[in-house]
């Protein structure tokens, strides 16, 4: 880099943040496969019971279950709406939708404890406490933002006079999105429903209030376990959490650098 | 109606749906929020009141101020250092701590937190390693209390103060300092008085991203605070679930929202939430 090298020091701090962020997150791997009955690093020997009772608990799989239904739909829900949204946005002049464009990022900025209490309010007087439906409609669209950001950055490097071109031969607005717009613009769609599964398959502040028996999310149990009792099965949902988010940034990253190359 | 406007019509029903569940659940029931923060338990502004006759509500936003200020100037120290490095390294080094900064960024919260407790609890590893090598001779009180909270808090913000320093960072030319030194400057007012300076609007937009954050964090302050320290997000809880003030919690909630809201646009020039979400996550 021309002459100039980051000193010792810089090296040093940047070594123990790193360290610091990923070292907590990567104990928890040992402490799953503990051979002790409470949270230790194993003893004697590496075993996989904690993982074997966790896939074997009916209130373990029903949550994992219950969660990856809520995360598919309201995935589901935030991409179609959220991808047709950037594109309009897109297309129309970008003062006219400035405020369509500010309003979306709300759902990111505004903390979630305050939404979570007004939709209590909220969807006590319609009935959705507790229901699939209200939490995919409450995931969805605090989802939506992300896919809106993903699908705006694709559109970013479209190039309008191609649609125009398509119109001007006489496609429709929908065959035009079909055929010519969406298979551009694929990879920030996928980007932006990986970053709405991740959203709704971690959240955990709405699902506290609008949620109490019948929808009971994975959060939720982790949430519960660490206040109640702590013991190494959660650390083996949480081996099991991290390795699907991971799995599913590095899809992202690889179909970003596909889409780069 | 000219061909051009229906095309248009064409593009805003395109936005229609996205909008009206915006609008439907999502802005109606914040909207709920504030009205209840004004008519309960009675019509008017008694709630609001409470800002400045009850010791409890402005020990609470003292305790959140607080927090989020000590738990800023962390991240973005530790964030800074971080993305500097980052952005001196080759293009492959940097993909690798780029994935380093992402990874925990997207780890579930709760995760996260769980092993922080894991970690730092009275017979956690670190106490249990520390007692073992003779180094305490009684357990730290390292997780349910201040402590604890802003370890958790940091780890959490590092990746979001250094997404915005490292893009500013990126945008200026390295040949600066290279050339600042080739006329003699040290190294250390090479840095100081050139590359610094550049990188402030990063160090601005991360600082008020991570600040605003901190504020309305819920998961990890109640499970690393262990009940003691307050900060507003659980305060409100508190009042709703257990003591059934709506309108006080309400009220802290407006309270909230406003001061984000107005922090944000103060700083709406430098801090651009859609590139650090397109570019960073």
């Amino acid at each position: 880099m021309g002459g100039y090298r980051p000193g010792w020091l810089n090296g040093a701090v940047a070594w123990i943040t790193v360290i610091y962020l990923i070292l907590p997150i990567t104990i928890i791997l040992p402490v799953s496969l503990t051979d002790q009955r409470f949270l230790s690093l194993p003893y004697h020997e590496l075993s996989a019971q904690h993982y074997v009772r966790l896939l074997t608990t009916p209130a373990w799989t029903n949550a994992i279950l219950q969660s990856a239904w809520i995360a598919t739909a309201s995935t589901l829900l935030a991409v179609v709406l959220g991808t047709l949204c950037a594109i309009g946005c897109w297309r129309l002049s970008r003062r006219s939708t400035d405020l369509v464009r500010a309003l979306m990022l709300l759902p990111i900025i505004i903390p979630s404890i305050a939404y979570a209490i007004g939709l209590y309010r909220y969807f006590a007087g319609l009935g959705l406490l507790d229901s699939f439906l209200g939490v995919v409609l409450a995931h969805g669209v605090t989802g939506m933002p992300y896919v809106v950001i993903t699908v705006s950055t694709a559109l970013a490097a479209f190039d309008p006079r191609l649609e125009s071109a398509a119109r001007g031969m006489g496609a429709s607005l929908l065959q035009t999105l079909r055929w010519v717009i969406l298979p551009r613009i694929m990879p920030g769609v996928v980007s932006g429903a990986i970053f709405a599964f991740i959203h709704s398959w971690d959240e955990l502040v709405v699902v506290l209030f609008i949620a109490s028996r019948r929808v009971f999310t994975l959060p939720r149990k982790i949430w519960d376990g660490i206040n109640e009792n702590l013991d190494p099965a959660m650390a083996a949902v949480a081996v099991l959490l991290v390795g699907m988010t991971v799995l599913l940034l590095l899809l992202d990253l690889t179909l970003r650098r596909r889409r780069e190359d | 109606m000219n061909p051009r406007g229906r095309a248009a019509l064409g593009w805003w029903a395109l936005i229609l749906p996205a909008f009206l569940l915006l609008t439907a659940f999502y802005l109606a029931p914040i909207v709920q929020v504030l009205a209840i923060s004004v008519t309960e338990p009675r019509p008017g502004f008694g709630n609001y009141e409470r800002l400045f006759t009850s010791e409890s509500v402005q020990r609470v936003i003292l305790t959140t101020l607080r927090i989020g200020v000590v738990t800023t100037a962390i991240a973005l120290l530790l964030g800074y250092a971080l993305a500097f490095r980052v952005a001196m390294a080759g293009p492959r080094a940097q993909r690798w701590w780029l994935l380093a900064v992402l990874v925990p960024l997207w780890i579930s919260v709760l995760v996260r937190a769980f092993a922080w407790v894991t970690l730092l609890r009275r017979q956690g590893l670190v106490n249990e390693g520390l007692l073992a090598i003779g180094a305490i001779s009684e357990p730290l009180p390292l997780v349910w209390n201040e402590f604890g909270i802003i370890v958790g808090m940091v780890h959490y913000m590092v990746p979001y103060a250094v997404l915005p320093m490292l893009s500013a960072m990126r945008e200026i030319d390295p040949r600066v300092l290279a050339a600042a030194r080739g006329l003699g400057a040290s190294r250390a007012s090479a840095f100081l008085r050139v590359f610094l300076p550049l990188s402030m609007p990063g160090v601005i937009a991360a600082g008020v991203l991570v600040f605003i954050f901190s504020l309305g964090f819920y998961i990890t302050p109640a499970l690393l605070g262990g009940g003691k320290t307050l900060m507003a997000a659980e305060w409100i809880k508190l009042q709703i679930l257990d003591l059934i003030r709506w309108g006080l919690g309400a009220m802290m909630a407006t309270v909230l929202v406003v001061a984000i809201l107005v922090t944000l646009a103060v700083f709406s020039r430098l801090v651009n939430l859609r590139r650090l979400f397109g570019s960073g996550g």
